[in-house]
């Protein structure tokens, strides 16, 4: 097969080429201001990863609506690394020093930011990612904008131990096979430990990218949980695997009220073609949920609405759906233009000096300043369980934002480094 | 407290209060005001009281789980949580107890046995005194048991524990583990009492277990035989390396969306039946794929394996661009319908989700209708004359290319089918058809080129061995392991499973 994958890739780069030969032909004007948008529009990933690309793109063209950034028009280049990490390098580099760009915003899985992570360092260019990751990582030439562990992860799994989130005394931590969720479950088993759960009392279990038959990983939860006291899941599946997770879950009739699961990268976009009814109860942690109400967050949802609605965006035309990393994206995008225009310049280095300290008024009803020294925002965290309708109750919220720790204290080589990021 | 939160929090007090002015009179009003109240402790402590109580008028108070869930528009705060909906669900157990109807008192039973405490022990007695079904019977007689371990009459333990060990309930082992140890049950003869009853679950466990491996077993074996069977006539029978048989089982997938779609938009009265109706639009769909691939471009090639090969390989990249360019590049969601959610309960620790019974029976159903079609019909008599012989067969006087155009359709049409079943199981993508390819050619190469019973054996035996796999060594090793045995496999043993005897080995 190895023939066959190569060819497919030889010939998506072909073409992709070509297609980018052509966009930088069109526009030679000087009053735009070239930028990336590097999300996966094909392949396991795309579940989760077009919708930011249409996210991006409404920003874009909301920010190009008040008169653009510097009287120049951002001007979005969009490639497909169609799920297929190495392939996320190339498109990177493409966007880099063929098209140009100014700045880049994408990637989803921290495989795929690990795989584009040098390129940005070599060609000193600027990555915006807008997804919760594992942290262990600072990159001057990156902006999280998405949470870290400390955001997300360990909240969650604090609420899980308390009261109300069912006092849970063991824990399967299931996951995809790659980095973030490896790491994830890393720093959590840590965490873990220094709540006094013993390494007897967790379950560790990895699918491979693309999974569909959760039929045994079901049945090892249920011995699990029936061989001692109250069990939770700790979900780091991605991509598509999920509906299959989710669609087996609930036939198989495993309630939230037993065995809740609480899921990091399960928003409303993934549960679109789930049905839900079985699941209510089950939790996800982020930094936004669609159903926080606020003024902010209902003039986004409405913006969304209306946009999907003209671009004709396949599902969302008719049923509007805005998740956690839609939010970062659109954080990103919007801090980046003022950052530029604090700058005044486009350049790399003048633009990471003028994002220390922005602040935006994100839809999640805070408002999110970025870190003065280690590149990701300060974020509050929410806990939601799934309703009938697949959107999320909040039942757990931390009082305000929370700085992020990209390198986490429950794993001991990280003692010592710097928060900020190491190369100047 | 925000103005705004505590009039929300008035509004469902006055709320509840209004809609159920029945009950008003029989529950004390500060009980209500604090089921409204928004600390947790204070709403779970409130049901518990209710639940002791065992008043049915308190019954009209509590909202199911679905109702509460239902927030006014402007609502901050959150009224229910899973730790909520548990002491709900409990304290209507508790109530339906004492409930006429015989199903809602047996639902009733299997909750109070998860969730009993010393203050219910009245209740259940109540309704223990009353004359029982047998299967609520024992139901209540493990809820006393469970309140009943912890009492300080050493022979009541005793007789709890016994009880216990009747159970086949897994999560009731849980209340027997600490009574092993000595420092926590004094009594020798508890001790030996409860490891015998933690013995006596564990066996049951155990069985429930294998019955459970040996389902999910089947039930991946199942699916990659319907995966399989087209492939087994397409290059079993007619020996055509077609890499674009995975294609063939996404159209199959891609016709049952549209055609949920369709009803959807035309016959929303019939969705629940869409998916009877999309099995014969799959097949035809893909067949007529199929008919076309070999019309224009696989028969040109017969006895050229390679060129083959790389045709067919570059019509399923064809094929996968075109569904990306028709329906997106994204997967479509495909709903299960009603009949196929859920599943059956089997033994207490395994359900049997209805899906995957459905795609067992279907699978057996398309063997069978293969193998008549095969045997006992004249299509199925040429096809085999044909990949038997073919110049005999077209000496006596069969028109070779037909029967080539139709073997073909068919092989594809089946794919259509397996498309059909699996987009009922997993995700529905132009990438459906990558993932199957190389597990179908695996299964038909290991049963044997050219046998249809092998294709059967191969599957059911590589999902089985899989599952076992899986259960021990996790999903990732066991893909690796299980492609380790077919490469020592086809080492040892080239023909497959299944060996044809005669000419064609010679072929």
């Amino acid at each position: 097969m190895q023939s066959r994958r190569s060819f497919i890739k030889v010939s998506a780069v072909s073409a992709a080429m070509a297609m980018a030969g052509l966009v930088s032909f069109g526009v030679q004007a000087a009053d735009t201001i070239k930028v990336g948008v590097l999300h996966s529009l094909s392949g396991t990933m795309a579940i989760s990863e077009t919708v930011l690309k249409d996210t991006a793109l409404m920003a874009i063209d909301e920010i190009n609506a008040k008169g653009g950034v510097l009287g120049k028009k951002p001007e979005p280049v969009v490639v497909d690394p169609a799920s297929d990490w190495p392939l996320f390098a190339e498109k990177a580099r493409q966007l880099i020093s063929q098209d140009k760009v100014a700045v880049t915003f994408g990637c989803w899985t921290s495989v795929s930011r690990k795989s584009v992570l040098p390129v940005f360092e070599e060609l000193n260019s600027l990555l915006f990612y807008p997804v919760q990751y594992e942290g262990e990582e600072l990159s001057k030439n990156v902006f999280y904008t998405g949470a870290a562990p400390n955001q997300q992860a360990i909240p969650a799994v604090e609420y899980l131990l308390s009261k109300d989130g069912g006092s849970a005394k063991r824990f399967v931590l299931l996951g995809t096979d790659y980095v973030y969720p490896r790491t994830t479950n890393k720093i959590l088993r840590a965490f873990l430990k220094s709540k006094g759960v013993s390494d007897a009392d967790i379950l560790e279990e990895y699918t491979p990218f693309g999974h569909s038959d959760y039929q045994s990983i079901i049945a090892k939860i249920k011995k699990f949980a029936s061989e001692g006291k109250k069990t939770s899941v700790v979900s780091t599946i991605n991509g598509d695997s999920n509906v299959p997770f989710y669609k087996e879950l609930g036939n198989q009739g495993l309630k939230a009220t037993d065995v809740p699961v609480v899921a990091f990268s399960v928003g409303e976009e993934e549960l679109r073609g789930v049905d839900t009814k079985p699941l209510v109860g089950h939790l996800a942690a982020w930094n936004y949920f669609m159903s926080i109400k606020n003024p902010t967050n209902t003039a986004f949802v409405k913006q969304w609405s209306a946009y999907a609605k003209a671009k004709n965006i396949p599902g969302h035309k008719d049923k509007p759906l805005t998740n956690d990393p839609m939010e970062a994206t659109y954080i990103g995008i919007h801090m980046w233009a003022q950052a530029v225009e604090k700058a005044k310049s486009t350049d790399t280095d003048k633009v990471i000096a003028a994002m220390a300290g922005q602040t935006f008024k994100a839809p999640g009803g805070f408002v999110s300043t970025m870190d003065a020294k280690n590149h990701h925002l300060h974020k509050p965290v929410f806990i939601g369980e799934i309703r009938a309708d697949g959107q999320f109750d909040v039942v757990w919220k931390t009082k305000g934002p929370v700085k992020a720790q990209p390198w986490s204290p429950y794993i001991p080589e990280n003692k010592g480094k710097k928060d900020e990021p190491e190369k100047k | 407290m925000t103005p705004a939160r505590i009039l929300a929090r008035l509004v469902l007090a006055l709320g509840l209060l209004l809609a159920f002015a029945g009950a008003r009179a029989a529950l004390p009003e500060p009980l209500l005001l604090r089921l409204a109240s928004g600390d947790n402790d204070e709403k779970v402590a409130a049901l518990g009281e209710i639940a002791v109580s065992g008043d049915p008028v308190a019954l009209h108070v509590l909202p199911s789980g679905e109702m509460l869930a239902e927030q006014p528009e402007d609502a901050e705060d959150v009224r229910v949580n899973n730790r909520v909906r548990n002491a709900i669900s409990a304290a209507i157990a508790a109530i339906q107890l004492d409930a006429a109807d015989p199903a809602v008192r047996l639902e009733a039973a299997r909750r109070i046995r998860s969730d009993a405490t010393p203050e219910l022990l009245p209740l259940i007695d109540r309704a223990l005194a009353r004359e029982q079904p047998a299967s609520i019977e024992s139901l209540l007689a493990s809820a006393r048991a469970r309140v009943l371990v912890e009492s300080e009459d050493a022979s009541v333990r005793l007789a709890a524990v016994r009880t216990l060990g009747e159970s086949d309930e897994a999560e009731l082992k849980q209340l027997l583990l600490p009574l092993l140890e000595e420092g926590n049950e004094p009594e020798a003869a508890v001790r030996a009492e409860a490891k015998a009853a933690i013995g006596a679950i564990n066996a049951r466990l155990q069985r429930d277990e294998y019955a459970g491996l040996a389902f999910t077993g089947l039930s991946l074996g199942s699916i990659l035989l319907l995966a399989a069977l087209g492939l087994a006539i397409t290059y079993g029978l007619m020996g055509v390396i077609n890499m674009a048989h995975g294609e063939l089982i996404m159209i199959g997938a891609y016709a049952t969306y549209v055609t949920q779609n369709l009803v959807r938009a035309w016959a929303p009265g019939m969705f629940e039946f869409y998916p009877l109706l999309a099995i014969p639009v799959a097949f035809t769909v893909a067949a007529l794929v199929g008919v076309l691939m070999e019309r224009l471009v696989i028969r040109h090639l017969y006895g050229r394996p390679l060129e083959t090969l790389l045709a067919t390989w570059g019509i399923s990249l064809v094929l996968i661009q075109s569904v990306r360019s028709l329906f997106g590049a994204q997967n479509v969601p495909i709903e299960n319908p009603q009949w196929l959610s859920g599943g059956v309960q089997l033994m207490s620790n395994l359900i049997l989700p209805w899906n995957r019974i459905a795609i067992i029976v279907f699978a057996a159903l398309v063997v069978i209708g293969m193998t008549l079609i095969l045997t006992r019909t004249r299509l199925g008599l040429f096809v085999r004359a044909v990949t038997q012989n073919r110049q005999m067969a077209g000496c006596v006087g069969v028109a070779t290319p037909r029967v080539d155009t139709v073997a073909f359709g068919l092989g594809s049409g089946i794919a259509g089918l397996a498309g059909c079943a699996l987009s009922q199981v997993g995700n529905v993508g132009p990438g459906l058809g990558q993932g199957y390819i190389i597990d179908s050619f695996m299964v038909v190469v290991l049963g044997g080129v050219g046998q249809l019973i092998g294709t059967v054996y191969a599957a059911l035996g590589l999902g089985v061995v899989n599952k076992l796999i899986e259960a021990q060594a996790g999903a990732v090793l066991a893909k690796i392991a299980v492609l380790v045995i077919i490469i020592v496999f086809i080492q040892k043993r080239p023909q497959g499973l299944f060996a044809v005897k005669g000419r064609f080995v010679e072929q």
